[in-house]
């Protein structure tokens, strides 16, 4: 019993210590780079290509904090992580931002001493059928078996929905996602079901992927984010605004391409974002450099839209690929859920 | 006066018997004795003859060859996807390994290689010398080579190392390793000092008793929370130690069988001539105990190479982790990719665990020196 007491000690001591290891901003700069955690390999989210380069949303969402804080793309080093250990490397300070299609929840949020810092990409568990059912909608499903892994969350939802749709429906569940391929592949279920993401990555490894179509339905929040390290609130502030840049780009119109000319744009929205030294109407200097709240330099948002670009150049470099629409992803004014705070 | 009874003339050579020599005879022996047997023959026959038909069908008539990318590995009927391994070859040979710096990997084979070469083949002499580089010098020069940071070399952190450089080092480390740790614990576990033996035995069931997973597991996921913060040692030296102890334990376990095979007037006579303990287990015991377990040794060796893929599980991409990446990669995922990557996959262990059995094999010949004739 005593041992266990210690044991439960020390791990707090441990929790406690590594949260209290502030200043990541200042340890990013003296090492010089940005210690990113990232998938072992996610098709479109993190993965490394013939040439030892990491691709992928979460990817470029890496080297965005590094064009921000270190005004280099380039700077920043991968750690792949699997899912068990992403927590504790963020939690012993392995890592300086976790960026590995982690899902916001709350027990997450509040009791590991971390902080998700926003959603970059909304996930959600939705529906794969073979194109020759000639089904268009979820609402359609009424009878259908349903191919699943066991003992997750989406069995759950799966429930849940047919449930609340007074739909009947027929379970195939199988412990692995091969197995649960296969099946599918094999006809033993109408409909395969996983997040949505996952749907379009995997239809790549389809034999035939033309006979098969994802249904617009979502039907769980699986909200995908980075997350940092609690009780550094600068650092926090940093990766949150790297994220809002991208999305305040590409709200302005602002893109990897345009941006220098954009330097020039009477827009002041834009200007802000670029922290053009203007002159107010009376004559003053506007206050634009808003780097300098976050602790950075005056180029933080240039850096990141120059090097690595707004959230739909983001999105369709990485996403696109995979014949992901923008949905729920889309601006706010487009319909979606992407919304920045204005930066003023 | 004749003895009629005695024959004079040979009597005619006839040839043997249709059922007993000859080739068709020898195969019906062999192969079909009796009729349920010979049914059994052709029901195998058939199914390796379907099995090895259709490998060869997917791997060289319907493979893809050239490609630049996954659409032709997807076509319908598509075989075997080898332009992925094409592509993907040097990647799972050195991991993230930066391009430009690949030499540094290239001397450390070449040196590895031909040094172990040396120790393995008899004809070759300086064994003592080569030894005495294998296990010192080279593991320096290794590392120096392998991590930079000195002499003007590039720093390569080993979160960059990968593929077959990775589960080679795991491998080597954990097999050189394993052998001395292994024969002092099965020392330690039938001494007759007790503090030495609770410890040896204690350790050896403690470790045999998990997984190498969760051994694993608890250097990589629990190891860093109970640590002060900064202190966090590599990931890939946490899972050497670990592959390491792991092997060690298993190994005494395999010494000690041979220890007890040595009957026990051989002890008593070395003592008889007053060898010190160390002396007659150096010159006695060992030689004789070492040689009766080389089949269990090798054994340890063979499921050790395969286990270092279990590293994988806490995101060291070694071979088989490196593999399967590549699987994930948009350019390349298709029906096959996968396919071909389990398949050249396969082949790369198979070679390399064969080896070590056939090596072993010869050892044991070479070795076989008084227990048959």
């Amino acid at each position: 019993m005593k041992f266990l007491k210690l044991l439960a000690l020390t791990s707090v001591f441990g929790f406690s210590a590594a949260a209290a290891n502030a200043a990541t901003l200042d340890d990013v700069k003296a090492k010089g780079f940005v210690q990113c955690g990232v998938s072992q390999g996610l098709i479109g989210f993190s993965n490394p290509d013939d040439k030892n380069n990491w691709t992928g949303l979460d990817v470029d969402f890496c080297k965005a904090v590094a064009a921000a804080v270190l005004g280099d793309a380039t700077k920043v080093k991968y750690s792949p992580l699997s899912a068990k250990e992403r927590f504790t490397a963020l939690q012993s300070g392995a890592i300086d931002v976790l960026s590995r299609n982690s899902t916001w929840t709350m027990s997450r949020d509040t009791s590991l001493g971390l902080s998700f810092v926003g959603v970059t990409y909304y996930d959600g568990q939705g529906f794969m059928v073979p194109t020759k059912l000639g089904i268009k909608s979820a609402k359609e499903l009424n009878g259908a078996s349903v191919c699943t892994q066991t003992g997750t969350t989406t069995e759950l939802n799966l429930a849940d929905y047919f449930k609340a749709n007074k739909m009947e429906y027929k379970i195939v569940a199988f412990e692995k996602n091969e197995e649960v391929l296969k099946a599918y592949q094999e006809g033993r279920c109408d409909v395969f079901t996983t997040d949505q993401s996952g749907l379009y990555a995997e239809v790549l490894k389809f034999a035939n992927p033309a006979d098969h179509m994802v249904l617009p339905e979502i039907i769980s929040k699986e909200p995908l984010g980075p997350v940092v390290r609690q009780g550094d609130a600068q650092w926090f502030n940093i990766v949150k605004w790297t994220y809002y840049a991208t999305l305040n780009a590409e709200e302005l119109g602002v893109t990897s391409a345009n941006v220098d000319d954009m330097k020039k744009s009477a827009n002041p929205e834009i200007q802000r974002l670029l922290s053009v030294a203007v002159k107010n109407p009376d004559g003053t200097d506007a206050d634009n450099d808003f780097g300098k709240g976050l602790g950075l330099g005056p180029d933080w948002a240039y850096n990141i839209v120059k090097q690595v670009g707004n959230y739909s150049e983001i999105f369709d470099r990485n996403l696109a690929q995979l014949k992901i629409a923008r949905g729920k992803n889309a601006l706010w004014s487009a319909g979606g859920l992407q919304y920045a705070p204005p930066i003023r | 006066m004749s003895l009629s009874y005695v024959r004079t003339i040979d009597a005619p050579k006839l040839p043997a018997p249709t059922t007993t020599a000859g080739t068709w005879a020898k195969l019906r022996e062999r192969f079909a004795p009796t009729p349920l047997s010979g049914l059994g023959t052709l029901v195998i026959a058939v199914f390796l003859a379907w099995a090895i038909w259709s490998i060869f069908q997917w791997a060289i008539i319907d493979a893809v060859w050239t490609a630049p990318d996954r659409e032709p590995c997807n076509a319908p009927g598509a075989g075997a996807c080898w332009p992925f391994v094409q592509a993907k070859a040097l990647q799972w040979v050195y991991g993230f390994y930066p391009i430009e710096l690949r030499w540094r990997p290239n001397i450390v084979f070449l040196l590895g290689g031909l040094s172990l070469a040396g120790l393995l083949i008899p004809k070759i002499p300086f064994k003592g010398w080569n030894a005495l580089f294998f296990f010192l010098a080279f593991p320096i020069i290794a590392y120096v080579l392998l991590t930079g940071g000195r002499f003007g070399l590039e720093e390569v952190g080993t979160e960059q190392w990968g593929g077959l450089l990775v589960t080679l080092i795991v491998a080597i480390t954990g097999i050189v390793a394993s052998l001395p740790l292994g024969i002092l614990l099965a020392l330690g576990r039938r001494s007759k000092m007790p503090v030495v033996r609770t410890l040896c035995t204690g350790f050896i069931e403690i470790v045999r008793g998990v997984p190498l997973i969760t051994v694993l597991f608890m250097a990589s996921v629990m190891f860093p929370l109970f640590m002060p913060p900064g202190i966090n040692p590599d990931k890939l030296l946490k899972a050497l130690v670990g592959v390491g102890l792991f092997s060690a334990a298993y190994m005494a376990e395999v010494v000690r069988g041979g220890l007890q095979a040595i009957p026990k007037g051989q002890y008593e006579a070395s003592m008889a001539v007053g060898l010190s303990y160390w002396r007659m287990m150096l010159l006695v015991v060992m030689p004789q105990a070492l040689k009766v377990v080389i089949p269990g040794i090798v054994n340890s060796f063979i499921s050790l190479f395969k286990d270092t893929s279990l590293v994988s599980i806490i995101g060291i991409f070694d071979l088989f982790n490196i593999v399967q990446s590549g699987f994930n990669d948009a350019k390349w995922a298709s029906a096959q990719t996968g396919n071909t990557g389990y398949f050249a996959l396969a082949l790369i262990y198979w070679v390399f665990c064969f080896s070590m059995s056939r090596y072993s094999q010869f050892i044991e010949r070479r070795l076989n020196t008084s227990y048959t004739r």
